[in-house]
């Protein structure tokens, strides 16, 4: 404790250089993963109030007036937003490794894959809109708030994703020691991915089991 | 037991640097971007004191009306908005924010850190609560403040009974100070893994660092529920979604389900910091650690996850099949187990330590009385034959009040007197509080207990007025006098922190001789907390030689980080260390974009939708912009192509 | 024929007789704090007079007397440590584990299983309700009063509830808008109304006399003011009382009652109000056919007396702010009249 120089060095050498990564989860890990976990309890919570209030209406379900909704277009969907996740994958590998291009281009890739996403579900609006609103029943209601939120969900993720697209064209923002916000963005969108198999399951699959 | 005094083993360089790096100089602008966990921990008691001086004066408006049966000093409307805003205003506005501020100041301290994992959201979430606390407490005066009780059951709250803005008060309310109670427990938890001190391994954890995660816990698992509630409830009352609504296939018991989901675990995340308060004083006040430390560990995560398992005791007259009663009667009765397990370990602690009669230990006295008291109560009520006759009756009023004026708030006031020293370098008068908390103890009960009876007489809850052929009218002014003995005690608690902060003997680091981290630092403490980031040997540091050193003469030189604003990250389960952080500079993003958010919610409220998009894009901007990698060198970065 | 109203004061005394010599032993020790409970018309759950509300009070005595003990307990251990272990006492350090989890765990745990089983037996016998023979009344809540009506009686009354003495009767309760709950403390726990489901429970009064039961839900500005009577006869009573209700309501006997009512028919009332046989039939309101023997106007909100009638009649939101009655634009001349005549509705 003689010679505050000598802690200097100690503390800088060693540190910080080691920058974001290397040894341990970080804290922004922690937080995404906390967030993640918060914002899962928020889907079951809306998932369980479509089997509730399926459960508590009566045996036919969608009610009178509503068709089961057809499969097509949602199985679509899933085989667009599903696979996005590997590209974000390659990202994030990628960036752990400096290698920008492939953050780039990964980026790029999911991106294209969730706005199509978005895309695929507008048309699917378009149609079912016709055919009842959120103001139609319960049933509306209910499949409006649910795809509506998920889909709100894909574009936080996508704004998430084109702003790291935006800060790595820029230039000194990520590399092999500083991609927390990368890894945080990527968990977020794995996440998003995730749940529209739940919802996949729960509004196009139940009503015809 | 060396009681220690702040070290010096830190050169005075290294001092001057730590202060250049950490130290905000008052100004206007620093008093506004502040992220210092100490003065935001501080901004939350006092904000969240002022919540509770509002709520408790809107109870003692309500106890006057119904001091005397038909009386008429409020109208039913002007009643039914106070017990609505004193109810939800006393759990949401108060409670909670309140314990998250004695978390907030005292954390990091405990933990030897130098500040919350994520400090400038912990500002955020300051500015959120602050805001959506005067956003509710705003429409009372416009006569629009929400009036369908705390707990709001649909479809009263519906468009067509409850026309006006109250109830989107309500619901938009609550989903804004969501916003600052996530915030607030993801960066708890966060803090609690990766910031303790080294040698903090999980069994040196501070029991009041156990409540508070658990707490986290509880609030990023229930407050999902309660946002999706309020959610769907806006939609109904705006966009004519019909999910309350039975007559096109909506469900009314939908609402107390979601409700109920987050509301019963709400009030062990009211209580259990509280139980963590009595953890932390206790060691102070009989010269000894709590007894059975793990026993009271596994108590709180025990709470924390059997109180997910009990909502429905709160629906118990709504006529479900009598096999999920008896489940969720089971399961209630069970989470007394952990309940009792804390209080007689808190006994045996008081017996076989030796007793310094202060004030906070009066607290802590009055808190087991009371709270065994309300605990007793809950415990009948979960046996729904006797629920069913005095559900939504006083006697419940009266059970609950014993378990959150005893169970939270008396530990409150046993924390403000034990920390103030530590929150205001100033000693409080010892007379003045014992005479608080004599007036305090008595008021309490003299307005509560009679509310067992007259709840058991028949009286329901919620009702503006009353006749007097029922015979409630004499017990009802006994609550009414008490009411007024508890607010002059709680006159006295303010009026004992007023004259400490202005009038008050300086405090030394460490009066009582604590035994966590906090009483090894100055009083108050410094910007940086700790000069030298301490080495924890054992469950009670300060009482602990080994790491009275690690701070003094045998100081390692990796434990002062005063180059930059620095702190240390150790591994979740040992608390190794890994490395040391920089922390975020003072900010005023934080502020910005809470005010954003309240422009969005005010707008919403008042159908100003395109304000309210305009609101959602200033978010997204500010937000993109604080999170706004900064450049650096492709070197340093570490980018190969 | 001795109305409803003086029925209540007379059964109220009497119940309160009878309270004070069946005082068993519990009530005589806790007797300082009950006096205020069972003295005064106080409709207490702790004095029940109705199967039901009689297991209930049962379980709460045991719960009480348990909860004493533990507290007793809990206090002993605080004040042994207050008096024996200030100032100089010695600090000791052990881990009595074993105290803890017994105390705090082991001794908790015997008392919840047993007290657990006897909460069920007791849900289960509230559960156990009439069979399929038994009288039926159907019971609607309304913002802010209950509409009462059997199966079978083509009548309908409000606020006031007729059972036969010592026979279990199934209460059918639906809603006409928002929750409210069904309580009569002496007699049984409560029941909500749940807005689009029927919901169902019983009573079952052990001795006749009238029972004051109210909302428990809160329902809105006039929560406070949605009290019910519920009056146990004995067979014989109920049946003619049930009868009168199948049957049109009194005829006017002087001519103030005539002209009160024409008025009635004729002026704004009969759009809110029914009164069997006079071709009023307005469902908004309550049925007014019996009306002059209720207990009480709105709900519990006034007495049902000359005075009262008339200003609740000419506006009824003084007595009871905000309820869906608007003040009416009656001739202060025809004033008199009507209310003779509704007074004249027994
Ligand atoms: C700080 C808040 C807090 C706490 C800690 C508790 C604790 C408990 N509560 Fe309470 N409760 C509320 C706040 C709280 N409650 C609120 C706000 C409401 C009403 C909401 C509203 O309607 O507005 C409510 C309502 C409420 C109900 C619904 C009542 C109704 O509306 O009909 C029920 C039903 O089961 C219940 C049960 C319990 C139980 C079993 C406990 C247990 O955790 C208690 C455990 C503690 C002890 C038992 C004491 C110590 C133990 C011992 C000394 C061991 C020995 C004990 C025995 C052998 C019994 N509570
Ligand atoms: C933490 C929670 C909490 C606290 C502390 C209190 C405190 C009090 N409450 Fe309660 N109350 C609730 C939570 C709480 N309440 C809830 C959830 C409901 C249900 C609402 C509903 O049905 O929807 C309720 C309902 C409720 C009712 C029933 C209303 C009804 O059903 O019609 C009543 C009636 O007497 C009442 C009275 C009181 C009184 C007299 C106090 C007193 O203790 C208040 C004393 C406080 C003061 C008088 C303020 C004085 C302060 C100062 C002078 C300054 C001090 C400042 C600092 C310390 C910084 N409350
Ligand atoms: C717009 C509808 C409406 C009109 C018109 C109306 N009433 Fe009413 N009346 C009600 C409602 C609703 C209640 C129940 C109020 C409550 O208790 O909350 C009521 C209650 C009453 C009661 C008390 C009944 C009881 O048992 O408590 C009386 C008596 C009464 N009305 C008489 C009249 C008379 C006489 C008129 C005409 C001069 C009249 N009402 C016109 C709606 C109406
Ligand atoms: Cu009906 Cu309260
Ligand atoms: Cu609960």
């Amino acid at each position: 404790m003689t010679d505050p120089a000598g802690i200097v060095t100690a503390a800088t050498r060693a540190e910080s250089l080691s920058a974001e990564l290397p040894a341990g989860r970080s804290t922004g890990w922690w937080g995404m993963v906390m967030f993640v976990a918060t914002e899962a309890t928020l889907f079951a919570c809306l998932l369980g109030s479509y089997y509730y209030l399926r459960f508590q209406y009566g045996p036919q379900w969608p009610p009178p007036g509503i068709e089961a909704p057809s499969l097509l277009k949602p199985l679509v969907m899933t085989a667009v937003l599903l696979p996005s996740s590997l590209p974000m994958l390659w990202a994030e590998h990628g960036i752990r490794r400096g290698q920008r291009w492939r953050l780039r281009s990964g980026l790029a890739a999911t991106m294209l894959l969730g706005i199509t996403f978005l895309a695929l579900q507008a048309t699917e609006y378009a149609e079912k809109l016709r055919q009842f609103t959120m103001t139609t029943d319960a049933y509306g209601s209910l499949f409006y708030l649910i795809t509506g939120f998920h889909g709100l969900h894909v574009l936080i993720g996508l704004t998430m994703i084109g702003w790291l697209l935006a800060a790595s064209l820029r230039g000194g923002s990520f590399g092999a020691h500083r991609h927390d916000r990368v890894r945080n963005a990527a968990i977020y969108w794995h996440f998003v991915d995730a749940v529209w198999a739940a919802i996949l399951f729960t509004i196009y699959l139940t009503p015809r089991l | 037991m060396p009681t220690t005094t702040p070290s010096p083993a830190v050169s005075p360089a290294d001092l001057a640097r730590l202060t250049e790096h950490w130290a905000e100089p008052p100004s206007l602008r620093a008093w506004f971007s502040t992220v210092d966990h100490k003065r935001i921990g501080r901004r939350y008691l006092v904000t969240a004191g002022f919540f509770f001086a509002l709520a408790g004066l809107s109870a003692l408006a309500m106890r006057t009306q119904l001091a005397r049966p038909e009386a008429g000093v409020v109208s039913p409307q002007e009643y039914n908005q106070l017990f609505t805003m004193h109810g939800t205003a006393m759990i949401f506005l108060f409670a909670t924010p309140m314990l998250f501020g004695f978390g907030n100041f005292l954390v990091p301290l405990m933990i030897g850190s130098r500040d919350m994992a994520f400090p400038r959201l912990n500002a955020f979430g300051y500015w959120v609560f602050l805001f959506a606390g005067l956003f509710m407490w705003s429409s009372l005066p416009f006569g629009a403040a929400p009036n369908n009780g705390w707990f709001a059951y649909a479809p009263l709250t519906g468009e067509q009974n409850t026309p006006g803005l109250h109830m989107d008060v309500y619901a938009l309310g609550l989903l804004f100070l969501g916003i600052s109670t996530t915030a607030g427990a993801i960066n708890f938890i966060v803090t609690a893994l990766k910031l303790r001190a080294p040698g903090m391994s999980l069994n040196r954890v501070p029991l009041f660092v156990w409540a508070i995660v658990a707490t986290a816990f509880m609030v990023i698992f229930a407050l999902p529920a309660l946002n999706l509630d309020n959610a769907m409830l806006f939609l109904d009352r705006r966009f004519d979604t019909h999910f309350f609504d039975p007559s096109a296939g909506g469900n009314v018991l939908l609402w107390q389900h979601l409700f109920w989901i987050f509301g019963h675990p709400d009030v062990y995340i009211i209580v259990m910091p509280a139980l963590g308060i009595v953890s932390a004083v206790l060691p102070a006040f009989t010269r000894r650690g709590v007894v059975g430390y793990p026993l009271v560990v596994l108590a709180i995560v025990a709470i924390a996850i059997i109180s997910f398992g009990v909502w429905v005791h709160h629906m118990f007259a709504t006529g479900l099949p009598q096999l999920s009663y008896s489940f969720f009667s089971a399961a209630s009765t069970i989470i007394t187990i952990p309940s009792g397990l804390q209080i007689f370990a808190w006994l045996a602690t008081m017996l076989l330590g030796r007793l310094v009669l202060k004030v906070p230990l009066l607290f802590v006295i009055g808190f087991i009385v009371t709270f065994v008291l309300g605990g007793f109560t809950g415990t009948m009520f979960a046996l729904t034959a006797f629920d069913q006759q005095v559900t939504d009756s006083y006697f419940v009023v009266a059970h609950f009040h014993y378990v959150l004026i005893g169970g939270a708030v008396f530990p409150m006031l046993a924390g403000i007197y034990y920390w103030l020293p530590k929150i205001t370098g100033r000693m409080y008068g010892e007379r003045l509080g014992r005479w608080a908390f004599w007036l305090i103890f008595t008021g309490m009960h003299v307005t509560f207990f009679p509310m067992h009876l007259y709840g058991l007489f028949g009286m329901p809850r919620r009702v503006y007025t009353y006749r007097s052929e029922p015979g409630w009218d004499g017990w009802n002014l006994v609550s009414t006098v008490g009411s007024y003995l508890l607010a002059v005690g709680l006159l006295l608690v303010l009026v004992g922190v007023v004259h400490a902060v202005r009038r008050g003997k300086p405090a030394p680091p460490d009066p009582w001789s604590g035994d966590s981290l906090e009483w090894s630092t100055q009083s108050p403490p410094e910007p940086y907390n700790f000069p030298v980031l301490p080495r924890v040997h054992s469950l009670h540091p300060t009482w602990d030689e080994r790491t009275a050193e690690s701070t003094g003469p045998g100081a390692s030189a990796d434990r002062v980080l005063s180059e930059g604003r620095r702190t240390l990250l150790t591994s979740e389960l040992d608390a190794h260390r890994e490395r040391a952080v920089e922390m975020p500079e003072s900010s005023l993003q934080p502020l910005l974009l809470a005010g954003a958010l309240l422009l969005f919610f005010t707008s919403m409220l008042l159908a100003w939708y395109p304000v309210a998009a305009v609101a959602v894009l200033v978010v997204v901007v500010t937000i993109a912009v604080w999170l706004w990698p900064p450049r650096r060198p492709d070197r340093e970065l570490g980018v190969t192509a | 024929m001795e109305t409803t109203a003086d029925l209540t004061v007379s059964a109220v005394r009497d119940t309160r007789r009878r309270g004070r010599s069946r005082r068993s032993l519990p009530i005589a020790l806790f007797g300082l704090l009950l006096l205020a409970g069972c003295a005064g018309d106080s409709p207490s759950a702790l004095n029940p007079a109705g199967t039901g509300s009689a297991r209930v009070a049962g379980l709460w005595w045991l719960l009480f007397w348990i909860s004493m003990a533990v507290f007793v307990e809990v206090m002993a251990l605080l004040i042994w440590a207050l008096v024996f272990r200030r100032g100089t006492a010695r600090v000791r350090h052990g881990q009595p584990l074993r105290f803890v989890t017994i105390a705090g765990a082991g001794l908790p745990l015997v008392i919840l299983v047993a007290v657990y089983g006897v909460g069920l037996r007791d849900l289960a016998a509230l559960g156990d309700g009439p069979g399929p023979e038994a009288p039926t009344v159907e019971v609607t809540g309304h913002k802010w009063w209950w509409e009462v009506r059997y199966p079978g009686a083509s009548g309908a009354t409000a606020n006031e509830i007729h059972i036969p003495v010592g026979e279990q009767v199934r209460v059918r309760l639906r809603t006409a808008d928002v929750l409210h709950s069904f309580w009569v403390p002496q007699l049984m726990p409560k029941t909500d109304l749940i807005a689009g489901e029927t919901r169902e429970t019983w009573l079952r009064a052990e001795r006749a006399g009238s029972y004051r039961g109210q909302c428990a839900e809160y329902c809105g500005t006039q929560h406070a003011h949605m009290a019910f009577l519920v009056v146990a006869q004995p067979r014989a009573d109920y049946d003619a009382w049930l009868a009168r209700l199948d049957a049109p309501a009194r005829e006017p006997g002087t001519d103030a009652e005539r002209r009160g009512r024409q008025a009635f028919v004729q002026g704004t009332c009969s759009a809110c109000h029914a009164v069997r046989g006079t071709g009023a039939e307005g469902r908004v309101g309550p049925d007014l056919s019996n009306v002059g023997s209720r207990w009480s106007i709105g709900a519990g909100a006034v007495p049902n007396d000359a005075g009262h009638l008339g200003g609740w009649i000419a506006n009824s939101q003084t007595a009871k702010p905000g309820n869906a009655m608007p003040p009416q634009p009656i001739d202060a001349a025809r004033l008199p009249d009507l209310i003779a005549y509704l007074r004249s509705l027994e």
